[in-house]
């Protein structure tokens, strides 16, 4: 087991009170794996990325607890991370073209960050890893702004991956990118795994599709809990939460027109999490909801690996 | 008045709401409360006052404040609270004027470069670049020496000619950054022309900008005033709180422990734009829908 | 209806304009009334600057943009005919002011005597024919609606005039998949109406979904058109080829481009602009590679 998430709870303070960011969520990530984060915005997935490894000043650890391979990582305490970031856990953020600074050349900057680590610069292996993601090696000799958009993202993977930590978060690393570029940084993701410069990776996305071909697991979460999760494929094939039936019958692929068959979305909106309500959180919007529903629904394994937090299902 | 009959209904309902939490927010009366004091007495004081001038003599010099002399007397035995009453009323109208003048440049110049862009920009630019880096106390020191401005309205005009500038670039970098957003285009797309645009999609967005904009300028007049008058190139009759601050500095208040010569002029200038920037915090607060739900 | 012919934007960027930059190549196409047209291109393509060209909010450089003949000029009479969308639902409104002040401005410029109660009547009418429920929507700020209300009620907004061409920019990229099909439907509806669309995005499921005929772009010049059945299904430049196998599909894997065996541009001894292969399917000089 190389995470282990259980019941957790990280809350946001706002001025009008705590929003239930996330509200007990349990799940774990073997060795090798890839877990696909998806849902809709504010169904906390952000979130989750964050708190695994640096929380912003207004998130708050409510509960619950994270364990990477087999230690327990002091979440809530900012200072004690450090020893885990970078080394253990590491990210690649959403907006990565302004998580470098301008001002140094690329390769200057690698080796001021490594040593601030206390870590030398394997230049080799810096070399080895800029070939592998297909940028040239002289991109050391630049600065940020040279670079486009495709190449900074993939710069960032790979400083972000220099000490080889266990567990790589990737948040939204491909929304703004064009689809061409799209393709080839998740191809270099998937080459960082099977290098093995990263153990796991947990891969924050809305796109579905895209999950669909990078990731071993999905997860989708659902205001702030888990709804459903399961391997890749069938959870693409053989959803059972209906909040993902629907998510997945949303989205237009090539080959679907109009015409033919016309797609429908999912009415009403999720619920606020400032007061969220009893019950599942799903029931207002949700086609089956009956009586049950009024009780939050437990995620049951239903089948190996299938977890699906619905009475329904 | 025949504006607001003609104002479309939408905006009289963000003028009826602002107005609800305008008079809701305590920064916002407070600073009114005290700008709107001081300028009352500055204009109803000297009708009630008994005293026609306010450098009459009225007797006993260097009397401290009492009943008969409220702000006491000078070196001179002038009465500081006749001549305070005045100087209120004078350094109100150099800041109205100077700052109004200013302003009324600031924003044409700022609003044209920064919607038009391009050319215009560059030509109004380089025109408030060139404005910005003359001397202004030397030009005016110039201007009223060789002319023998003597009078508080040609003063404040001369103020609002040069100190427009630096607004005139800060509301162009506002209107510049606001230009691109969707709302101008939508706006363009609804059929409103240029000026209306900037009058009710920009200038609302930056109303409390405006104001804390037309304040500095206000504040700015003044202590221009007032350093014009503390070197003997102010109004040649009349009083106000600059030259009552040259006066006292002139004839030692300090030094002889004078102090209600001195203090009411500070005091004053210091409220008015202190309690002007006060409410526009208050103003932000209000116009700012999402400000206020906090 | 919409006639793009030959149309070219030059940005001149630099001090004094020292500098120019090419945004749009020589693009022409055409959008019928009651037809969905996608304008398909990557970051850099022009096809942003197309759709704004189109509504007249930024000079076109040479060519000509008509709709029903008459050239684009930018003033109340051509936008009662011509009205846009745009991707920030949350830029597009004023901050300041209630969401539905959208609509009071089109009655201040169009229908200024259209008697109040008569009005509110329309404007709930067109808002409940974009599936919101007016007393949801009216009286709000922008910031206490969500993304997918804003976007139908600017739809919402173009609805309530005489509206024969619609530019829908990017409307959906910052709206949830679970609302974002919603609204691609409604443009849909639009058709029923007689509306012509022109639907800019950078998605290509997105744009295969809803449009008839399709526009690829590539830096500003179109490398591809035709009915979208044809450039989907058999897509002949090399560019949409790639384009089409870059996108991560739900159950079949990513698979590479396939080549292109035969340049049918070369062979028929064309040369410059775009070549008809098949009625109605125009295809680019691929320039990629020395065929």
């Amino acid at each position: 087991m190389s995470l282990r998430v259980s019941e957790l709870r990280v809350h946001y303070r706002t001025l009008r009170g705590e929003v239930k960011a996330l509200d007990g969520v349990s799940f774990a990530m073997d060795d090798g794996e890839i877990l696909g984060l998806a849902g809709e915005s504010g169904c906390g997935k952000t979130t989750l990325g964050k708190s695994l490894i640096r929380m912003d000043g207004r998130m708050r650890h409510a509960g619950g607890t994270v364990e990477l391979d087999g230690r327990e990582l002091p979440i809530g305490d900012d200072r004690a991370m450090n020893e885990f970031r970078f080394h253990e856990i590491s990210l690649i953020p959403q907006y990565s073209m302004s998580a470098m600074n301008p001002t140094r050349r690329i390769g200057k900057m690698i080796g001021e960050l490594l040593r601030s680590r206390g870590v030398a610069v394997d230049t080799k292996e810096l070399h080895n890893r800029i070939d592998l993601v297909g940028l040239p090696r002289e991109v050391l000799n630049r600065y940020p702004i040279e670079l486009s958009g495709g190449m900074k993202q993939r710069m960032v993977m790979v400083i972000s991956t220099l000490l080889d930590p266990s567990l790589l978060i990737a948040d939204e690393v491909t929304s703004a990118l064009d689809v061409s570029t799209q393709k080839a940084v998740a191809k270099a993701l998937l080459g960082f795994r099977d290098n093995g410069f990263v153990k796991s990776m947990i891969f924050i996305t809305h796109d579905l599709a895209l999950t669909a071909r990078l990731a071993d697991t999905i997860m989708i979460m659902y205001a702030g809990k888990l709804a459903e999760k399961a391997p890749a494929d069938k959870l693409i094939k053989a959803p059972r939460h209906p909040y993902t039936r629907l998510l997945i019958n949303s989205l237009p692929e090539i080959g679907v027109r109009h015409e033919q068959r016309k797609l429908s979305g999912i009415p009403g909106s999720p619920p606020s999490l400032l007061d969220p309500p009893k019950g599942c959180r799903f029931r207002d919007r949700c086609p089956l909801a009956g009586d049950e529903c009024g009780e939050e629904p437990p995620a049951v394994e239903i089948e190996p690996n299938h977890y699906v937090a619905c009475w329904k299902a | 008045m025949t504006t607001t009959t003609t104002l479309p209904t939408e905006e009289r309902v963000v003028r009826r709401e602002a107005l609800y939490f305008a008079v809701r927010n305590a920064k916002l009366l407070i600073g009114f409360a005290v700008v709107l004091s001081l300028l009352l007495l500055g204009v109803f004081g000297p009708v009630v006052l008994s005293a026609d001038t306010p450098n009459e003599y009225v007797g006993g010099t260097m009397l401290p404040p009492s009943g008969e002399h409220w702000f006491g007397t000078t070196t001179f035995g002038q009465d500081v609270f006749t001549q305070f009453v005045y100087g209120l009323r004078t350094t109100f109208l150099a800041g109205a004027l100077g700052g109004g003048i200013a302003a009324v440049i600031a924003m044409v110049i700022g609003f044209v470069a920064g919607y038009r862009g391009g050319l215009v920009d560059e030509i109004l630019n380089m025109f408030t670049n060139v404005v910005l880096v003359i001397p202004t106390l030397a030009v005016l020191l110039i201007i009223n020496a060789y002319l023998g401005i003597r009078s508080v309205g040609v003063q404040a005009l001369f103020i609002g000619l040069t100190s427009w500038p630096w607004a005139a670039r800060a509301i162009r970098a506002q209107t510049f950054s606001l230009r691109g957003r969707e709302f101008v285009d939508l706006a363009r797309l609804s059929g409103m022309n240029t000026r209306k645009i900037i009058m009710r999609e920009i200038a609302p967005n930056m109303s409390s900008y405006l104001f804390m904009t037309f304040i500095l300028l206000f504040g700015g007049s003044i202590l221009i005033a007032s350093s014009l008058d503390f070197i003997g190139l102010g109004p040649t009759e009349g009083i106000s709180l600059g030259l009552m601050l040259q006066n006292a500095t002139a004839w030692s208040a300090l030094q002889l422990g004078m102090w209600w010569w001195f203090i009411p002029p500070g005091a004053a200038i210091t409220a008015i734009v202190g309690a002007l920037y006060v409410a526009n915090v208050g103003l932000d607060e209000v116009f700012n829908p999402k400000l206020r739900e906090t | 209806m919409l006639k793009v012919d030959n149309v070219t934007k030059v940005y001149k960027v630099g001090t004094f304009g020292s500098r120019t930059m090419t945004a749009v190549d020589t693009v022409s196409f055409d959008v019928r009334p009651g037809e969905v047209v996608s304008l398909i291109g990557e970051s850099g393509s022009g096809k942003s600057t197309i759709g704004k060209m189109i509504l007249g909010l930024t000079p076109i450089t040479s060519g000509s943009i008509t709709v029903d003949g008459v050239a684009v000029k930018a003033g109340k009479e051509y936008y009662r005919a011509v009205q846009g969308v745009f991707q920030d639902p949350f830029s597009c409104y004023n901050p300041i002011f209630k969401a539905d002040r959208v609509f009071q401005l089109i009655k201040e410029s169009y229908y200024p005597s259209v008697p109040d109660t008569e009005w509110a009547e329309r404007v709930r009418s067109a808002i409940r024919d974009v599936r919101l429920n007016p007393a949801e929507v009216l009286g709000k700020f922008p910031h206490q609606l969500s993304g997918g209300q804003l976007q139908r009620l600017l739809i919402a907004r173009a609805l309530l005039l005489d509206l024969k061409l619609l530019i829908a920019d990017e409307i959906t990229s910052m709206l949830d998949a679970s609302t974002r099909i919603d609204v691609l439907n409604l443009l849909a509806e639009l058709k029923a109406r007689g509306l012509g669309v022109l639907y800019v995005t950078h998605d290509l499921s997105l744009g295969h979904y809803l449009a008839e005929r399709t526009v690829v772009l590539r830096r500003g010049a179109v490398v591809e058109m035709g009915l979208t059945s044809k450039v989907f299904d058999d897509p002949l430049h090399p560019y949409t080829r790639q384009l089409l196998s870059a996108v991560p599909r739900l159950h079949a894997p990513w698979e590479d481009a396939a080549p292109v065996e035969t340049c049918l541009y070369h062979e028929r001894g064309a040369t410059g602009g775009l070549l008809e292969a098949e009625p109605g399917h125009h295809v680019a000089c691929a320039r990629l590679s020395d065929c």
